[in-house]
């Protein structure tokens, strides 16, 4: 009865895929965007800085609702897609990876942007007396020294995006290999009253969370030490 | 110290549900199957004009998770499952304070928004034309266990599998296919004769799948519950058979 069903590994080695690609993106876009929200002075910082906060409180259903819309073959996005002969998103791998990047992005935006606000002007301004262009600046004064908040929203935006059930519910179909991650998987063995297998997966997320967590405090003061 | 334990107090108080055992006029919470989405609604509008009274409030889900949420002890009162396997699963387990009764017998249909749906059988699916095809969790929801057995038994569902993507219960199958996201829905005639489902449907022959005899329980907790058991007694009267009839319903016909 316990063990691990060849669905189960397949729903573990998705939800790794997911969080892994959308981690690796959320570095990539959230970097320019936290540098930008620390650095600037522009009117319009409260404002992105609000949408990019939305998700914190918004219910997942409510992103995943105006999602399955937007990218429909109804939707702005669905038929601009279909337009440039590219498969519509919902209930694909890529659907997911939008729906988790646009889900998990203040978890990481927020740590970086935190971590480059704490540098300060002083190093910036000592680099651009040494004709260190911005760009310069940015790869060889701010990531070296914000490397702990890169690292916590890095651990952040993985677990986040495992964690992640209602974006899935919603645009993700539940099919096998594609959209069905760990915690639909544990959602359909709790309802089909498979609860020993619901235990299962569920233990292994529970340690998972907590190991990712335990690794990043463990982590933190040994990077701050070397940079 | 003693200032903490006295918020406490104040909140258990707070947090303590008033106890009311059968309160003759007493809320009641109907739990539906995701098909009678409307047609519920419309039954208990109807019951509450004669009993303006009662409090009721209805919950729908897929029968599957209806019925664990009932076993783990939600607030639920009477049990109207899209089958009669889960209300028999409450009686085993004791979580029933009754015996189950068939209320309707639900159809399915092969319904699309953009396609014409115009004499389309099971087996026409295979064809690359119906695209994503959506059907319920066959897990937890009695209409994707019927509706898996169907494209078994046409002998396509190896080929139609990995096009199909799996709706929480029937209500959302029907979403995905509402909203264009999956070509074709195999979802309830009942939620197909909704108003808002623009879109065009074939029946599934009854024959294609075991019957979906739909029974209805009380829990145990509404076995003391005044208007649940009345209520229990209106869904078989004809003002209630009949707007189950309106949504496609056909009457029980013999045992669950």
């Amino acid at each position: 009865m316990a063990g691990l069903s060849s669905e189960d590994v397949e729903a573990f080695g998705l939800t790794l895929r997911l969080a892994a690609t959308v981690t690796l993106l959320l570095l990539v876009i959230g970097a320019p965007l936290a540098w930008w929200l620390a650095r600037t002075r522009s009117g319009l910082k409260p404002l992105i800085a609000a949408v990019v906060a939305l998700p914190l409180v918004l219910p997942p259903t409510v992103l995943g609702f105006y999602l399955l819309l937007l990218l429909g073959p109804h939707g702005a996005v669905g038929q601009l897609m279909s337009r440039l002969g590219l498969s519509l998103l919902p209930f694909t791998f890529g659907g997911l990876v939008v729906g988790s990047v646009l889900y998990s992005l203040p978890f990481v935006v927020q740590p970086l942007q935190n971590a480059f606000e704490a540098i300060g002007e002083g190093p910036l301004e000592a680099a651009a007396c040494l004709r260190a262009g911005p760009i310069d600046c940015f790869w060889s004064i701010a990531i070296p020294v914000a490397l702990p908040g890169v690292v916590t929203a890095a651990v952040l935006g993985f677990a986040h995006t495992v964690g992640e059930f209602g974006v899935v519910l919603m645009i993700g179909g539940n099919i096998p290999g594609q959209t069905r991650v760990l915690s639909m998987r544990i959602y359909d063995h709790v309802e089909a009253g498979e609860y020993a297998q619901a235990h299962i997966l569920s233990i292994c997320l529970l340690a998972f969370s907590f190991v990712a967590l335990l690794a990043m405090t463990l982590l933190r003061p040994r990077l701050r030490a070397n940079g | 110290m003693t200032l903490i334990f006295r918020c406490l107090a104040v909140l258990a108080i707070a947090f303590t549900p008033a106890v009311s055992h059968a309160a003759p006029n007493g809320p009641m919470t109907i739990a539906a199957a995701a098909d009678l989405h409307e047609a519920m609604d419309q039954v208990v509008a109807s019951y509450r004009r004669d009993h303006p009274a009662t409090t009721i409030n209805v919950v729908y889900g897929s029968s599957g998770v209806l019925t664990t949420q009932i076993e783990q002890g939600a607030p639920l009162d009477l049990f109207f499952s899209a089958d009669s396997e889960y209300p028999r699963q409450l009686i085993a387990h004791g979580d029933a304070g009754g015996q189950p009764l068939p209320y309707a017998v639900g159809h399915m249909v092969l319904w699309s928004a953009s396609l014409d749906m115009h004499g389309v059988r099971l087996m026409d699916l295979v064809q690359p034309r119906f695209g994503r095809i959506a059907i319920a969790n066959p897990e937890h929801a009695p209409y994707g266990k019927r509706a898996e057995q169907a494209l078994r038994r046409a002998g396509v569902w190896d080929a139609v599998a990995p096009r199909l993507v799996y709706g929480e219960n029937i209500a959302q199958t029907a979403e995905f296919a509402s909203t264009g996201n999956a070509q074709v829905g195999i979802i309830a005639l009942s939620l197909a004769l909704r108003p808002q489902m623009k879109g065009g449907y074939a029946p599934v022959p009854d024959s294609a799948f075991d019957p979906l005899v739909q029974s209805f329980v009380l829990t145990k907790r509404g076995a003391d519950n005044d208007v649940a058991r009345d209520f229990a007694r209106y869904v078989q009267t004809s003002p209630a058979r009949a707007i189950l009839a309106h949504y496609g319903f056909s009457p029980p016909t013999g045992e669950p």
